[in-house]
């Protein structure tokens, strides 16, 4: 008889009720007819997602002192509970962008049911407190994104990114990993509080093993936040996964890895902070450098938004690299709104993609926000929040982000991003410009009409993305209450 | 608590919203806007009504927590100062606006609800009391003009609008990166009662962006192509409002919380200020076109302006916030009339214009009066101004006044050879008998613009007296610490 610990059902809500959605959502493809697949997936899904939310706010709120559940494999905190709902709101707006995709309908519901899934492995991750849970949340969703980027074999390029993604997450997922093992042979602990423990009784500080340990689990998680060097496979997937997936991922992924890595290095490694900080910051850098230089050229919008979800990294890692309670708190502020944008933006693009019934360039955009004003102005205002103009949760995110470099003591990175914000200016609002300041005549590309004119607009799409533009706009406003939950969340592990 | 200055910044950004939102008729839609600017101009009059200008504190004043953590607040009111650059504002904006009614634009609610906006963002910029406050109205003012000047400017907007945006982030971004050093270390971002700082590059980085708005010389590499290509209103809007906004932000943060930098960095600003002042100076002398003449007086008087701030006396500061609300009206008048002007021509080139005045009594009456208050001759405002800008600068050495001296010589000689080669010397070819004097619809937004100048020129000491309380150089050294 093995003895099982006891399981806290509660705090594993979020990912239950997301695997539950799923679950119903696949069982549509065999009980539902094919017509109501589709909408029938949607449903169960955004329900899914929605669901999440609701449990994630609720776990916020009965969890003010964070503590192990389940054998201490996982932590109920209000920093998993926040992150939850933040990944549960990027896949709650994602269906909305997804509902109307052009897809083949024969995988419609195991598309659902894999983004669920995904939400699922996210919100799991998001309380991993050992080196065994981080894995296995991470190959949870990771597999689940690896099928979703591929999973429209009629579209040019999805297959292509599937694998790309596939491979490359794989060697990142396998570094993960190999530091896991090099980190717990060690100190011999997996649980993230015993390695500090153990580092501070045994003087491992600077063990080569652990910090060769260390430095590939920066590695492996820095892949999946897409922080340069190991940027390489962001922007091949971002433009050849289905543009609702890509929405997703950026927004999400992006979420996890980051609360993972401060959770990671908050908890199991604070003797070695005076190493990660700057490794950390090093990446920052790098990312902000990668990722602007290379928006700055981009003809492709999907292409230039995977490199701006690069430069993203860069600044978040900013908040992790400052290693204090403000950076903490910087770093989940800046999630809602950078999710929000994103997804947002994405949900644009796709908008534009299915009038055109071709990939959106900066030329094809031309007099899109004439022709559309609500999503053209919500697209410039997604643009001028990842800019980080007021009257945007970006800039409110920015501002406390360079905040926290400057408390560590760090003005050099708080210039660094002061520069780096410089430069994204030209390729955000060459957007902007894109949108309003071309005549459409010098569209190369005529619309994808159908008969009677322009296709009619979709009420679906615009509902998520008038959704997303009201986090954005919002979170500059209520600053306080949502700097207050951050607060709260981050006080978990400072 | 008063809501008087919340007021006046949420009355347009309400109207803009009603534009967006309500489906009104092109024409509705001007005159809403219009009427929306005229009521604005009224509540500016209801609060120089309620304002006390003996005191030299803060007046007008709200306070609402913005993030407690950092200790940032939405913290808004008005010295008697901005009320004077507040007003100067929402006249020019009003008469813009008109402007842009009578003129008649494409997509007009895209059109007046930016302008609405930008109206509520500039008001923001001289009531905020708190840096990150101030922040966020000076980039609010940024983002209607990028698309004013982008979708409604003329053809080389595109480039215009890029090189405009550049310049001036990068120097807003330098001030964001002071803003946070300086309010992170001294533990809150209120502008009231703060103190004072000594450090040289947290100063360097607000002068960057006030530099670069302003524009100070050789930081104006902008202005020429903004000035040209957008369209008239925003021109004047651009050189006469938005300017000063970057003058006022060297008085109330550069001289006033950085007593320290701003005299070890007094004498290469003042350098700099009078290179702009003579450079710009000759430039509008040999401008080929109305509107480079307005463009490059326009860097001249800037840099006219910021010889009285960091003259740091009494004479000076007040003739500069004089000037500043001065030469507001002056080139917002100007470019208006640029505006007639080039309707009328279908050019602003001053080669193929000329004899405007024969038949045009109130094109050349209007040109003419403000023209001359512009080259300052004695009586006018502009004249006051300059006189003790120049007697306050004089203190901090006598060549500063020489230098002063010469350009206003040599501002006589840019508008003498505007007025003479737009309304006098023989008909140019692109002037035909046909084009109309004045209409009264353009007098209805141009007399009262001259009207303001007029009457200041009576009355100066309206705004000299009525600026700092009892004197500028105790309220620099008191309540705007």
């Amino acid at each position: 008889m093995i003895a099982t610990p006891h399981v806290d059902w509660f705090a594993l809500s979020p990912t239950l009720a997301l695997l539950g959605a799923g679950a119903v959502s696949l069982l549509g493809a065999v009980l539902v007819p094919k017509r109501a697949r589709r909408p029938f997936g949607a449903t169960v899904c955004a329900f899914g997602f929605a669901g999440a939310i609701v449990a994630g706010a609720l776990l916020y709120g009965f969890s003010a002192h964070g503590h192990g559940v389940i054998g201490d494999a996982i932590q109920r905190d209000r920093l998993a509970a926040l992150a939850m709902m933040i990944v549960a709101g990027a896949g709650f707006l994602s269906v909305w962008v997804s509902a109307t995709e052009p897809m083949p309908d024969d995988h419609i519901a195991e598309y659902y049911a894999l983004l669920a899934w995904a939400g699922a492995g996210m919100a799991f991750l998001t309380s991993a407190s050992t080196l065994m849970t981080l894995f296995l949340g991470l190959e949870w969703f990771s597999i689940a994104l690896y099928i979703l980027c591929a999973i429209d074999v009629q579209l040019v390029g999805s297959l292509e990114a599937g694998l790309k993604y596939l491979i490359i997450g794989s060697f990142g997922s396998a570094m993960l990993l190999f530091g896991s093992a090099l980190v717990y042979g060690a100190t011999g602990a997996l649980r993230f509080g015993e390695i500090a423990h153990a580092v501070a009784a045994q003087h491992l500080t600077h063990d080569a093993l652990l910090v060769s340990g260390l430095a590939l689990v920066i590695g492996g998680l820095g892949f999946k936040a897409s922080a340069a060097p190991f940027h390489m496979w962001t922007p091949d997937v971002y433009e050849g996964a289905p543009t609702p997936v890509t929405a997703f991922m950026s927004a999400a992924t992006k979420t996890v890895a980051l609360v993972l890595m401060l959770r990671v290095l908050v908890t199991a490694f604070p003797q070695e902070a005076r190493l990660w900080t700057v490794a950390v910051a090093v990446l920052a850098c790098a990312s902000l450098a990668v990722g602007n230089l290379a928006a700055l050229v981009q003809r492709g919008v999907k292409r230039m938004l995977a490199y701006s979800s690069i430069s993203h990294a860069g600044f978040m890692l900013i908040a992790v690299a400052a290693n204090n309670a403000l950076g903490g708190r910087a770093l989940l502020y800046y999630l809602i709104p950078y999710s929000a944008m994103s997804v947002g933006s994405f949900a644009v693009v796709a908008a534009r993609e299915r009038e055109l019934n071709a990939p959106v360039t900066f030329e094809n955009l031309a007099g899109f926000g004439w022709e559309r004003p609500l999503l053209g102005i919500s697209l410039s205002v997604f643009m001028l929040g990842f800019a980080g103009f007021p009257l945007t949760g970006g800039f409110v995110g920015k501002f406390y982000v360079f905040a926290a470099a400057y408390r560590h003591g760090w003005i050099w990175l708080v210039i660094v991003g002061v520069a780096a914000t410089a430069v994204s200016l030209y390729y955000y609002l060459g957007i902007v410009r894109a949108l309003f300041m071309r005549p459409s005549e010098e569209l190369q590309l005529a619309p994808a009409t159908v008969a009677g004119g322009s296709p009619p607009p979709e009420r679906l799409l615009q509902t998520g993305v008038v959704l997303a533009l009201a986090v954005t706009v919002g979170s500059f406003f209520a600053v306080q209450p949502l700097i207050e939950g951050a607060k709260h969340a981050a006080g978990a592990i400072f | 608590m008063h809501w008087l200055t919340t007021a006046l910044i949420l009355l347009p950004v309400g109207g803009a919203l009603a534009i967006w939102i309500l489906p009104l008729q092109p024409f509705a839609v001007g005159s809403t806007a219009l009427l929306v600017a005229l009521a604005e101009v009224g509540l500016w009059i209801d609060s120089v009504a309620r304002f006390d200008f003996s005191k030299p504190g803060l007046q007008l004043d709200q306070r609402t927590s913005w993030f407690s953590d950092l200790h940032v607040s939405y913290h808004v009111g008005l010295y008697g100062f901005s009320l004077w650059l507040v007003g100067m504002t929402v006249v020019v904006m009003a008469a813009a606006i008109a402007y842009a009614f009578w003129a008649g634009r494409d997509r007009p609610r895209a059109y007046y609800g930016l302008m609405l906006l930008l109206t509520g963002a500039l008001v923001g910029v001289f009531a905020a009391q708190d840096l990150l406050l101030f922040y966020v109205f000076w980039e609010a003012m940024l983002i209607p003009l990028y698309v004013l000047v982008g979708v409604w400017g003329g053809a080389g907007r595109l480039r215009a609008t890029l090189v405009f945006v550049i310049y001036t982030m990068a120097g807003s971004l330098l001030m964001l990166a002071s803003i946070i050093v300086l309010g992170i270390s001294q533990g809150t971002f209120d502008l009231v009662g703060s103190g004072t700082n000594g450090s040289d590059w947290i100063f360097l980085g607000f002068v960057a962006a006030f530099a670069v708005k302003a524009p100070l010389f050789p930081l104006h590499a902008w202005l020429p192509e903004a000035y040209r290509e957008s369209s008239p209103e925003v021109a004047a809007v651009l050189s006469g409002v938005v300017s000063k906004a970057a003058a006022y932000g060297f008085l109330r943060i550069a001289i006033s919380k950085f007593p320290g930098p701003t005299s070890d960095f007094r004498i290469p600003i003042l350098v700099l200020a009078g290179c702009g002042l003579i450079y710009g100076s000759l430039l509008a002398f040999r401008a080929p076109d109305v509107r480079g003449v307005i463009a490059y007086s326009s860097l001249a008087q800037l840099g006219l302006i910021t010889f009285g701030l960091f003259a740091v006396n009494d004479l000076g500061l007040n003739g500069a916030v004089l000037q500043m609300v001065n030469h507001g009206l002056i080139s917002a008048t100007l470019f208006l009339l640029a505006g007639g002007i080039e309707r009328r021509a279908a050019t602003g080139e001053l080669a193929r214009l000329g004899g405007m005045a024969r038949g045009r009594p109130a094109l050349a009456t209007v040109l003419m009066t403000t023209g001359i208050i512009a080259l300052a001759v004695p009586g006018s405002t502009a004249f006051a101004g300059e006189f003790a800008i120049l007697a306050g600068v004089f203190r901090t050495g006598w060549a500063w006044a020489v230098v002063g001296g010469i350009a206003i010589v040599l501002a006589a000689m840019y508008m003498l050879r505007l007025i003479s080669a737009v309304l006098h010397v023989s008909p140019g070819p692109a002037v035909s008998d046909a084009a109309l004097d004045l209409r009264p619809a353009e007098l209805g937004f141009l007399v009262p613009l001259v009207a303001c100048l007029l009457v200041l020129s009576a009355w100066p000491a309206a705004i000299t007296d009525r600026s700092f309380g009892s004197s500028p150089s105790s309220a620099i050294s008191g309540v705007l610490r």
